[in-house]
């Protein structure tokens, strides 16, 4: 978490493990080691625990953005659609959201995630978010 | 592969959520159908998704509805064979009520050689008032048309030899 960022992450965050790693432009990259909990297929991520990373990833960047804009509504998601480019292997991911289009009543975003290679994201997303 | 028992999501459960990711969350086999089956994510107070607010995340609905994907698949086929996730949609139509469970029934309305495809819902005790519908498309990862190929060759090399 970094110092003086008023950002928490949720319980089911946390209790997956998924961690701030650092901030890229003002937004947070969002990082879980690999383990048992995030397990699917033998050695690889389970897609469900990849989704969770992308949209918790997504919930922090727009929070982020708003508090900085001195907003702090109530988030509600309205979708999410995940497309997975290649198997989680057993390595430490991590994931960064851009605000498409951020509104007064909906926020678009873009989510990935990744492994060693940023340019080769093992998963993306793309989510619609109300605020209310 | 004919040799392997015909897949069974009751039998399957108790097998899968002994361990992993399915495992952490909780999951419950609970019903099953030709080409369907229902699981359940009981409620747990470490995976809710705000601080105000006693609700589920969303994250362990998309995997409840992921896990419920593959084994309607696996339960249309008759075979328990890798499957890969392509793409999964999930629109939420409200925040499940607090401190339930949340069900998720997934039906596999068609499947090809190299891809499944399934619709579903996210209940909290009422089928007709969901919390959110999914729709995913999987790949069939057996079906690799590459080696397929492979075989092909192989074969054709195994039959030049006997025309020797």
């Amino acid at each position: 978490m970094t110092e003086g960022s008023s950002l928490e992450l949720t319980a089911y965050a946390r209790s997956l493990g998924i961690e701030v790693e650092r901030e890229e432009d003002g937004l947070p990259v969002l990082a879980v080691d690999f383990g048992r909990n995030v397990e699917g297929r033998p050695g690889h991520f389970h897609g469900g625990a990849t989704a969770g990373l992308l949209e918790t990833a997504g919930y922090a960047a727009l929070r982020t953005r708003l508090l900085a804009e001195g907003r702090e509504p109530q988030l509600k998601p309205i979708n999410i659609t995940v497309q997975y480019l290649s198997a989680g292997r057993q390595k430490r991911t991590f994931a960064l959201a851009r605000i498409t289009r951020l509104g007064r009543r909906n926020a678009n975003l873009t989510v990935e995630a990744w492994q060693d290679d940023r340019t080769r994201p093992i998963a993306s997303a793309v989510m619609n978010i109300l605020m209310a | 592969m004919s040799n392997q028992p015909k897949f069974d999501a009751g039998e399957a459960g108790k097998f899968f959520f002994r361990a992993g990711h399915t495992g952490w969350l909780g999951l419950e086999y609970v019903a099953h159908g030709q080409n369907w089956v229902e699981l359940k994510l009981p409620w747990r107070e470490d995976l809710i998704g705000e601080p105000d607010r006693h609700v589920l995340a969303s994250g362990p609905i998309v995997s409840l509805m992921d896990m419920a994907s593959g084994m309607s698949i696996w339960q249309t086929t008759g075979v328990f064979t890798p499957v890969a996730t392509l793409d999964l949609r999930v629109d939420y139509q409200r925040p499940a009520r607090e401190k339930s469970a949340v069900w998720g029934r997934v039906e596999c309305y068609r499947t090809t050689r190299s891809a499944a495809f399934v619709r579903g819902i996210a209940h909290d005790g009422d089928e007709a008032d969901p919390v959110a519908h999914v729709a995913g498309v999987f790949m069939q990862v057996s079906y690799d048309p590459k080696k397929r190929l492979e075989a092909q060759a192989e074969s054709a090399k195994t039959e030049g030899r006997d025309d020797d």
